[in-house]
C-alpha cells in the first residue's frame, strides 16, 4: 500500500484555519478528520504536528479554544477562528495564491514563448 | 509582532512553570474517543476499534514532547536544567569549587582594577562632549629643533577664522594666584584663558554664566569663574557669590560663575586638572605684550574643536595650506630656516600621552596574569575528567548526545567563572578605597577612577569570555571519551586520559612560560627602578627643605610692590637673612618653581640667542633656565666646574651674568671655552610688559651637571640666573639643616608675613619626599608588575604541583610494580622529579622567547638596563625551575613512599 503523503511543511496552517473559516469551531479530531476528507483522503494528518500547531495558533491569536460538548455530547475542546485568524487566513490565501500562479505559469511555459 | 507575542507566551509558561500537560492528555482522550467511534461505525469489532485508533494517533510521546516544545522554551528549559545540575556538583566538591573561583577572582578581579584605572584613563580621557572634535594645537620648528613654542594672538585668530575650527582658545598651563582678603592669603591655582575656553569644551557653569564668548576685552577682563571645589571650600557654597569682588593679586575681579561639581579641566596632571579659578583675558592688552606676531606665547597651549565631521587628518591638510599661506604672506615673521610648521593633536593624547606606556605594560602583565589564571582553572577542570569519566560515559551510554553533554559542561565551567568573575568584582568593590590610595597621585584623571557599571559589565565579559574559551577545550576533550574502555577500565589509565594528559601538560608549559615572561618584565623594571633609585643625582636632596611662596603680580604694574629685581631683592635677602635665623637651619636659598629639583611641573624653557649665531628669536633652541639665588649652588651641593658663580655684587643694575651646566657647554659650545660668551634669552615668559631688547647676558661660570629635571636624564641644558638681577613671581625656599619638619612651616610662614602679610606660604616638602614623589609612576608599574608576577609564579608552581600529583596519581599502579620488582626508591623520585623539570623547561625555554619580544617592546620604560639583560633573563629561569622542582618534589616524594602491596591490593 502506498503511504499517504503527511501535509506539506507549512501549509497545515493554512489548511487548519481555512477549515475552522469554512466549517465554524471545530474539535482537534474534527479538524484532522475535515482536512483528511477535503483533500479526498490523499493526506494523512499527524497528529504530533497538529496538536503543536494549534497550541502555537492559540498563541499567536488566530484561533482561540474552549471546552465544549461534541454533537454527540462529549466533552471536547473547541477551536475557532478569531478576528486575527480570519485576517492571517486572507493575507496567507493571497500568498499562497500568488505563489501558485507563479508556478502555474512555469508549468505552463514552453521554449517557444521564451524565444 | 504575532512572533514576539508566542514568544512572551511561551516565556510566561516557562516562568510560572504552567504545563500544558493535562490538556493535551485531554485532546488525546478527546482523539481516541472520536476515532473509535467512527472505527466501530466502520463495522469494527471494539477491541480492534481501539487498537486501529491508537494505531493512528501515533508515538504519544513524542506528541507531548512536540507539544511541550511548542508550549514552552527547551533550550533555556535546558540551561536552567544544566545550571541547576552545574550548582549541584560545584558543591559536591566544595574544595575543587574554591579553589578554581578563588583563583578565577583573582585573576579577574586584578585585571578588573587596572581595566577600572584604564577606563578612566585610556578610555575616557575627556570628559567632555563629543571629544572627538578636540585638538590641541602646537607649534613647532622642526628647523631649528623647537617643539611647543607657543602661538601668537595673531596667529590664533587666524586659527579661528580659518573655517576648520568651530573655535579655538588660548589657554595658560596652570599658574599660581594669590587670594587675599580672607584670613590667611591663600596660593590657588588658575588658568588665563580666552573667554572662549568653556564654548570649546562645551561646558557650562552650574551656577551664573561662563565667560561670554564673544568678548574682545584685550587684557583681564576681571571675570572669575570658580571651580565647584573652590566655591564650597571658600565661600561655603554660597548661592550668591555671584557678582562677589575676589582680590586676586592685589586686583579685584567679580565672579560671574561656579563650575559644575566634577568638572575637570583638560590637561595631563591632576594639578592642570584641578584648577581653582578661571580668568578670562584677551592676551592682547596690559599686562599682555602687544599682539605681534613674532611674539609666541609660551607655555600656552591652545586647543579647538574641530569642524563636526572633519578628521584631523583633513583638518591639518587645511592647516598646512593655511600655514603656507601665512607664511607667504609674512616672509620676515617665518623666516625659512626655521620650518614653521603648526600640527594638531588629538586632546586626548595631550592628557593620557606620558603614562599611556605604563598603563599598556600593567594591562598586558594583568592580562598574562588573567591568563594564567585561567589556563589554572582548565587544568582543574581536565584534571576533574578522571574523576568524572564514568558518569560522562554512562550518560553518553544511555544516549546522551556529545553537543548535549559539552553543552552541559560548558554550563558548569561558565557557572565556575562567572562566579569567580563576581567573587572578584566584590573584593575589589570592598576595596577599592585601599587599593585607591596605592595610586600615584600623578596619574591623570586620578579622581575619575571609579568601579562603575561598565567596569562591571567589563569583568562578567571577562569572566564569560574565559568561562567559554577555557570551558570549551576540556568539555570538548571530556566528552569525547572512549566508551567501551572507560566503561570498562575505569581507575586505571585509558586511552582517553592519554589525550587529556598531554593537554594538561601543554597547560602547565603554557603556565610556566607566561609567568616567565612576566617576572622576566618585572626584573627588568625591578633594576631599571634600583638603578634609578641608586643614581647619583648630582646634587644632595639630604636634610633640604623647599617651601614656596608667591609674589603677586598685579595688572598694572606699577602697584606691583616687587616690579623690579631691585625690589624683590629686599625682600628676599630679608626672608633669607631671617630664615637662617630659624632654629635648626644651616642654610637658605631661594629660587624659581623650575629651580626646585625634580619638583616642577613645567620647567620654563626660554630660547638661547648665542652672539654672532641666531640673530632672531624665533630661530633659537629653547633651553631650562631656573633662577636661583647665589647660595642655591652650595646648598644643593652641585660643584663649580670653571668660572665664578654670581654673588652678591651681581645686582640689576650692573652687567647680566649667567652659570650654565655642562651639559649647556657640551650642547651649545662644543670645543669652545663658553666663559665669557654672551647669549639673550627672550622675554620672560610671565609676559610682563618690558618690550625693550633684554641685554646681553654673561656666562661666568659653568656648573657639573646635575639630574634636576629627571633622575632618568642626566645631560639637560640649562642656563641659571640670578634671582637679584631677574625678578621671579614664584620663589622656593630652600632650607638645610636638622630641621623640625612640623614646625618650620609655620615659622617659616611667620617670618615672611612679618615681611608682608599679603604672601601665603604653603607647599612645604623635604627633598627627599619630592626625589622619591619623582619615581612614583615607575615605583607603581614596578610594584604592579612584582605583584602580578608573584601572583603568576605562585600559579604555575600550583599548576605544576598538581599536574605531577595527577602523573604520579595515574601511574601509581606502575611505579607499584616496579617497586615491587625492586626499583631503587631514588629512580623512583627521580623520574618524577625529571617529569617536572621537563615541564619547566619546555616553559622556560617558550618563556624565553616570549620574554625577549615583551621586553624589547618595554624598553621605553627601562632605565640603565638592557632589555636583554643577562643576569635578569638567567635568575629569572633558575627561580622559575627551582619553583617547578619544589612543586613535583611533595609528589615525587609521593611517589617513593608508595607501598606497593596496598597499592596493587587496590586496583
Amino acid at each position: 500500500m502506498k503511504e499517504k503523503p503527511d501535509v506539506l511543511q507549512g501549509t497545515l496552517a493554512l489548511m487548519v484555519l481555512k477549515t475552522l473559516d469554512v466549517l465554524g469551531p471545530l474539535h482537534g479530531w474534527g479538524i484532522a478528520r475535515r482536512i483528511e476528507q477535503i483533500s479526498g483522503d490523499l493526506l494523512a494528518v499527524n497528529q504530533g504536528t497538529l496538536y503543536p500547531l494549534l497550541l502555537k495558533l492559540e498563541h499567536e491569536g488566530s484561533v482561540a479554544s474552549e471546552w465544549g460538548a461534541s454533537e454527540n455530547n462529549r466533552r471536547a475542546r473547541f477551536y475557532r477562528l478569531t478576528a486575527a485568524g480570519r485576517k492571517q487566513l486572507r493575507a496567507e490565501t493571497r500568498d499562497w495564491e500568488q505563489t501558485a500562479a507563479i508556478i502555474a505559469r512555469f508549468f505552463k511555459v514552453k521554449a517557444e514563448d521564451l524565444s | 509582532m504575532r512572533l514576539l507575542r508566542r514568544f512572551v507566551i511561551r516565556l510566561s509558561n516557562l516562568a510560572t512553570g504552567q504545563s500544558a500537560d493535562q490538556r493535551l492528555q485531554d485532546e488525546i482522550a478527546e482523539y481516541l474517543a472520536f476515532q473509535t467511534e467512527e472505527n466501530l461505525r466502520a463495522g469494527m469489532s471494539p477491541p480492534e476499534a481501539r487498537r486501529q485508533a491508537a494505531l493512528k494517533l501515533g508515538a504519544a510521546q513524542a506528541i507531548r514532547e512536540h507539544h511541550h516544545a511548542e508550549h514552552s522554551i527547551p533550550l533555556i528549559e535546558n540551561l536552567l536544567f544544566d545550571l541547576r545540575y552545574a550548582l549541584r556538583m560545584l558543591l559536591r566538591s566544595p574544595g575543587f569549587s574554591f579553589i578554581a573561583i578563588a583563583t578565577m577572582a583573582l585573576g579577574i578581579g586584578a585585571t578588573t582594577a587596572i581595566y577600572s584605572v584604564i577606563n578612566a584613563t585610556l578610555l575616557h580621557p575627556l570628559p567632555y562632549p563629543n571629544p572627538s572634535e578636540l585638538v590641541r594645537i602646537v607649534d613647532d620648528l622642526p628647523g631649528v629643533g623647537a617643539q611647543g613654542v607657543g602661538i601668537s594672538v595673531p596667529e590664533w585668530r587666524d586659527l579661528e577664522s580659518s573655517g576648520i575650527f568651530q573655535s579655538a582658545a588660548i589657554t595658560g598651563t596652570g599658574a599660581n594666584v594669590n587670594l587675599t582678603g580672607s584670613a590667611q592669603p591663600l596660593r590657588l591655582s588658575f588658568k588665563q584663558v580666552t573667554p572662549n575656553y568653556f564654548a570649546v569644551l562645551r561646558v557650562d557653569a552650574q551656577l551664573g554664566r561662563t565667560f561670554h564668548a564673544n568678548d574682545a576685552t584685550p587684557g583681564y577682563n576681571l571675570e572669575v569663574v570658580l571651580s565647584d571645589g573652590l566655591w564650597r571650600r571658600e565661600f561655603a557654597a554660597d548661592p550668591h557669590v555671584l557678582g562677589k569682588a575676589v582680590r586676586l593679586d592685589n586686583d579685584v575681579y567679580h565672579v560671574v560663575g561656579v563650575m559644575p561639581r566634577g568638572f575637570r579641566d583638560q590637561g595631563s596632571t591632576s594639578d592642570e586638572q584641578n584648577v581653582d579659578l578661571w580668568l578670562g583675558a584677551g592676551f592682547a592688552g596690559v599686562p599682555f605684550p602687544p599682539p605681534l606676531r613674532d611674539s609666541r606665547l609660551r607655555s600656552r597651549v591652545v586647543i579647538a574643536r574641530l569642524k563636526p565631521g572633519l578628521s584631523i587628518a583633513a583638518a591639518q591638510g587645511h592647516l598646512d595650506a593655511l600655514v603656507e599661506s601665512l607664511k607667504k604672506q609674512y616672509p620676515a615673521d617665518y623666516p625659512a630656516q626655521t620650518a614653521w610648521t603648526v600640527r594638531l593633536v588629538p586632546l586626548s593624547e595631550t592628557v593620557v600621552g606620558s603614562v599611556r606606556q605604563t598603563l599598556i605594560l600593567l594591562f598586558g602583565a594583568v592580562g598574562l596574569v588573567l591568563l594564567i589564571s585561567c589556563v589554572n582553572v582548565a587544568n582543574l577542570l581536565l584534571a576533574r575528567t578522571s574523576l568524572r569519566g564514568r558518569e560522562i560515559a554512562v550518560r553518553q551510554a544511555l544516549g546522551a548526545q556529545r553537543t548535549r553533554l559539552i553543552r552541559q559542561l560548558l554550563t558548569e565551567s561558565l557557572l565556575l567563572f562567572l562566579l569567580g568573575g563576581i567573587a572578584g568584582f566584590a573584593i575589589l568593590f570592598c576595596a577599592r578605597h585601599f587599593l585607591l590610595q596605592l595610586v600615584p597621585e600623578s596619574l591623570p584623571h586620578l579622581n575619575n577612577i571609579s568601579i562603575s557599571w561598565g567596569v562591571l559589565a567589563f569583568a562578567l565579559a571577562v569572566s564569560a569570555a574565559a568561562g567559554t574559551v577555557f570551558g570549551l577545550a576540556p568539555a570538548c576533550l571530556m566528552s569525547r571519551l572512549d566508551l567501551t574502555s572507560t566503561l570498562r577500565q575505569e581507575g586505571r589509565s585509558s586511552a582517553g586520559s592519554i589525550g587529556r594528559s598531554h593537554a594538561r601538560q601543554v597547560l602547565v608549559v603554557t603556565e610556566l612560560a607566561l609567568s616567565l615572561v612576566l617576572m622576566v618584565a618585572a626584573g627588568l623594571l625591578l633594576r631599571s627602578f634600583w638603578d634609578l633609585f641608586a643614581v647619583q643625582p648630582g646634587f644632595n636632596p639630604d636634610r633640604v627643605m623647599a617651601i614656596e611662596t608667591w609674589l603677586p603680580g598685579p595688572n598694572d604694574p606699577t602697584l606691583d610692590p616687587y616690579q623690579t629685581a631691585t625690589q624683590e631683592a629686599v625682600l628676599l635677602r630679608e626672608i633669607l637673612r631671617r630664615s637662617q635665623t630659624l632654629p635648626g637651619v644651616d642654610e637658605a636659598a631661594v629660587g624659581d618653581e623650575t629651580a626646585l629639583p625634580l619638583g616642577h611641573k613645567d620647567p620654563s624653557r626660554l630660547p638661547l640667542i648665542r652672539e654672532g649665531i641666531e640673530t632672531m628669536d624665533n630661530q633659537a633652541p629653547v633651553i631650562e633656565s631656573p633662577i636661583v639665588s647665589p647660595e642655591y649652588f652650595h646648598l644643593l651641593g652641585i660643584a663649580l666646574e670653571r668660572g665664578r658663580i654670581f654673588n652678591e655684587q651681581d645686582i640689576e643694575t650692573t652687567p647680566q651674568v649667567a652659570v650654565i651646566n655642562q651639559a649647556a657647554a657640551r650642547t651649545y659650545w662644543p670645543n669652545q671655552d663658553p666663559l665669557g660668551k654672551r647669549v639673550r634669552l627672550h622675554l620672560d615668559t610671565r609676559g610682563l610688559p618690558n618690550t625693550a631688547q633684554p641685554a646681553w647676558t654673561t656666562i661666568v661660570g659653568v656648573i657639573a651637571d646635575a639630574r634636576t629635571e629627571s633622575l632618568a636624564d642626566a645631560g639637560i641644558p640649562q642656563i641659571y640666573r640670578s634671582v637679584y638681577q631677574r625678578g621671579s613671581k614664584e620663589v622656593s625656599i630652600f632650607l638645610r639643616g636638622q630641621l623640625d619638619i612640623s614646625a618650620i612651616s609655620a615659622q617659616v610662614r611667620q617670618q615672611v608675613q612679618s615681611l608682608d602679610a599679603t604672601l601665603p606660604v604653603f607647599h612645604a616638602e623635604t627633598l627627599d619626599e619630592v626625589v622619591s614623589t619623582s619615581l612614583s609612576v615607575r615605583r607603581f608599574s614596578m610594584e604592579m608588575v612584582a605583584l602580578f608576577a608573584a601572583t603568576a609564579l605562585l600559579l604555575a608552581g600550583l599548576g605544576i604541583y598538581g599536574t605531577i600529583s595527577y602523573v604520579v596519581n595515574e601511574q601509581r599502579r606502575e611505579i607499584a610494580i616496579r617497586l615491587a620488582l625492586g626499583a631503587q626508591r631514588e629512580n623512583i623520585l627521580k623520574m618524577v622529579l625529571r617529569r617536572g623539570l621537563g615541564l619547566a623547561a619546555g616553559g622556560a625555554g617558550l618563556g624565553l622567547a616570549g620574554a625577549l619580544i615583551v621586553s624589547h617592546l618595554m624598553a621605553g620604560l627601562l632605565f640603565g638596563v638592557s632589555p636583554y639583560d643577562l643576569p635578569t633573563f638567567a635568575g629569572v629561569t633558575i627561580v622559575l625551575t627551582g619553583v617547578a622542582l619544589a612543586a613535583s618534589y611533595v609528589p615525587a616524594l609521593r611517589a617513593m613512599r608508595l607501598d606497593p602491596i596496598t597499592t596493587l591490593h587496590a586496583e
